[in-house]
């Protein structure tokens, strides 16, 4: 486990974790929440800055970018245009090439509009981007992104901050069959466990924000995330057993007392 | 005395007074913004950090001034 690194965009990692950074009571609860978790990615937002309130604290003054991976996202774009002109000024803050796109098609379930998804990807990938890209689970997309340039996919377990867990296994497991780029479970996890799943079906990583921001104890429950994505980690790499219908005993049929 | 001829521009949505000849250094300068943590826009062109004391505000310009905030 040790030499178990996932590697995005030829950047190796230790942590399979990533960390959303929303949705937190206090920057320095966000902060402490990451340091628990172990990740060593966060996702961030691109927002105005507040002309008329200076005192607002910073994020970047709570969690440095030369110590953690600063994930840009277009979380809140709903069009190709949109995404494009929030990654190109991310990458203008700070040189940024490392990127999450995501390009929301409807207000209420959150899902991707995966043409526009897919247009933003190609793109970007000529624009010298390397591009983590959110999708639905569906394996001829996840196919698509891959051949337009993206550096990882990441496949919806459930809609965005619904908590539902991973909702379509077999699709995942599809999707991990027929790629070889980091395979990121991204939305919609709501416990620990659901990230053990993910990680047992063989992705590279999960992302996960509000099931860490908003559980009654996100300190305890970044914890919860490290561990369990370890768990899974393991537990695929042992390989598990196969299943059968029937019982098979675990103690010698031999020698039992008459 | 000389009275200085101000124009309007836009910054981040809000309405803002300048005066002319008035620099995008001098507006980070004047609004303390920390330049290092932010990108700046003009009229919907990313401009470079470098370059912003050669620039000078027109009328009606409209600046997006971003940084990077909590996200999933």
């Amino acid at each position: 486990m040790k030499n178990d690194k996932i590697v995005i965009a030829n950047k190796k990692f230790n942590s399979r974790l990533i960390v959303g950074t929303g949705k937190y009571k206090s920057m320095s609860e966000c902060a402490m929440a990451i340091k628990l978790s172990g990740a060593e990615i966060v996702t961030v937002a691109v927002r105005r800055v507040n002309i008329t309130d200076k005192k607002k604290p910073l994020l970047m003054d709570y969690i440095d970018p030369k110590k953690i991976t600063y994930l840009p996202n277009t979380a809140g774009c709903f069009t190709s245009e949109e995404a494009l002109r929030t990654l190109r000024l991310a990458r203008e803050i700070g040189g940024w090439k490392l990127v999450k796109l995501e390009v929301l098609g409807d207000k209420q379930n959150l899902f991707p509009d995966m043409i526009e998804t897919l247009k933003s990807t190609e793109v970007l990938a000529k624009e010298g981007f390397k591009v983590m890209v959110y999708c639905n689970d569906d394996p001829l997309m996840a196919k698509r992104l891959e051949n337009s340039g993206a550096d990882a996919i990441m496949p919806l377990a459930a809609p965005i901050g619904s908590g539902l867990g991973i909702q379509n296994k077999t699709n995942i497991q599809i999707i991990r069959n027929q790629t070889k780029l980091p395979l990121i479970i991204d939305a919609g996890l709501g416990q620990a466990s659901d990230a053990t799943i993910a990680m047992e079906l063989g992705c590279d990583g999960v992302l996960v924000n509000t099931a860490i921001a908003k559980a009654k104890k996100p300190y305890d429950m970044a914890l919860a995330f490290k561990n369990a994505v370890i768990a899974g980690r393991q537990s695929f790499l042992a390989g598990r057993i196969n299943k059968y219908l029937y019982g098979n005993a675990s103690s010698p049929k031999t020698g039992i007392i008459k | 005395m000389k009275k200085i001829k101000k124009i309007k521009i836009k910054v981040n949505g809000k309405f803002k007074s300048v005066p002319e000849n008035y620099k995008i250094s001098d507006l980070v300068k004047d609004l303390k913004i920390p330049l290092k943590k932010v990108a700046i826009e003009l009229n919907q062109e990313i401009m470079d950090k470098k370059k912003i004391s050669k620039i000078v505000l027109k009328k009606d310009d409209k600046m997006e001034i971003v940084h990077f905030i909590g996200g999933g």
